[in-house]
């Protein structure tokens, strides 16, 4: 029986082999995996806003790209992961609804949380080698330690591994 | 003093406990000159969660909801979301359409996402009324948009919102009943960190 760990929203995770790292409905948050394949270890964040600066009730570093990709980090290289092996895929940031003339600037939310995922992925030197981001529909993924494969799935835009 | 979720106290609650079954109240009556038939509701709850909590309360964090979202301004701003899920959305659209209307293989058509998106502009439209009654503040609100997706990827948007202030959502559980079939709808009011305060005050309660 392979252990599933299911990571909500605002909450991350970390994993070995052969467990995998499952995270349900992504919208506009975006689902952060990282991987080191040789030791066979793997993380992943389920974000929903791009930075702890900007807020002041930050005390979740889970909620935020940057607090979350950190702590990733640690807690995979606490298990021996080694920092320099670690890769990235990401998927998520959709826009669920849209509006004509809004003012509401939380609605391209999803797309400023890829934007600022990527910074921090950028900033930490850990290459992002796919993503499935972007569009108006929700997606389902699982990242798997042994691979580094993120399998996405969705309602109605098909099944895909990245 | 600015409020959110985690500081409110039970006056508070009981204040906005009170517009929810009010605003309730009138969407149900609204609904019901629309579908010219009786629609009956029980007394709202209102809930606060975790945002981790999504499957306790639609079913699921990926089953498929409809989800019919608007943003309002005036006097207070925020945004307001009506969620129901694949059940409901089939009763509502028999509710509408009189019959059962549709099997649940089939994909809804523009008739039935503009009904729904019709229904979730009477609910919310109705609830903001009310809630601009009672507290006399003007509120406007736009054209609705709708979504049908995974649960957890629909109410990442008013989560989202919420998420800013703190780690937790709250919302009002509504149930209107028809004739022989159940919706069950949720309803997600978010209003602004100032608003909060604006809207207390209002009621005399901040």
């Amino acid at each position: 029986m392979i252990k599933t760990i299911k990571v909500g929203m605002a909450d991350l995770n970390i994993v070995e082999s052969p467990g995998v790292l499952l995270t349900l409905g992504l919208g506009s948050c975006v689902g952060i995996a990282l991987y080191d394949t040789e030791k066979q270890i793997a993380g992943l964040a389920h974000i929903m806003l791009p930075s702890s600066k900007s807020i002041n009730n930050n005390h979740n570093p889970a909620k935020f790209a940057d607090t979350a990709i950190e702590l990733l980090i640690d807690l995979m290289t606490e298990k021996g992961a080694i920092r320099k092996n670690m890769l990235a895929k990401i998927a998520g940031g959709a826009q669920m609804f849209s509006f004509k003339n809004s003012t509401n600037n939380l609605l391209n939310i999803g797309e400023r949380n890829v934007l600022a995922t990527k910074k921090v992925l950028n900033g930490f030197d850990i290459p992002l080698v796919a993503e499935d981001t972007g569009g108006n529909f929700g997606r389902t993924i699982a990242v798997y330690p042994k691979t580094g494969v993120l399998f996405v799935k969705t309602i109605n835009h098909g099944t895909k591994e990245i | 003093m600015s409020y959110h979720i985690d500081n409110l106290d039970s006056l508070q609650l009981d204040v906005l406990k009170e517009i929810a079954n009010i605003g309730a109240g009138n969407a149900a009556t609204a609904l019901s000159v629309m579908v010219n038939r009786p629609i009956d509701m029980n007394v709202p709850k209102l809930n606060i969660i975790y945002f981790n909590e999504v499957e306790n309360i639609l079913g699921g964090a990926d089953i498929p909801v409809t989800g019919i979202y608007l943003e309002f301004h005036g006097d207070i701003k925020g945004t307001i979301m009506f969620i129901i899920d694949e059940a409901s959305t089939f009763n509502f659209l028999s509710l509408l359409f009189g019959k059962d209307h549709l099997d649940k293989d089939k994909n809804l058509g523009e008739i039935e996402l503009s009904a729904l998106k019709e229904v979730g502009n009477i609910l919310t439209g109705s609830f903001l009324t009310s809630l601009s009654q009672m507290t006399g503040l003007t509120i406007n609100y736009t054209i609705p948009a709708i979504a049908i997706d995974m649960a957890a990827a629909i109410l990442s948007v008013p989560f989202i919102e919420f998420g800013q202030q703190g780690d937790r959502a709250l919302f009002i559980e509504t149930v209107f009943l028809g004739k022989e079939k159940q919706v069950n709808g949720h309803l997600f009011l978010i209003p602004s960190i100032d608003s909060y305060t604006t809207i207390l005050q209002a009621l005399g309660v901040a």
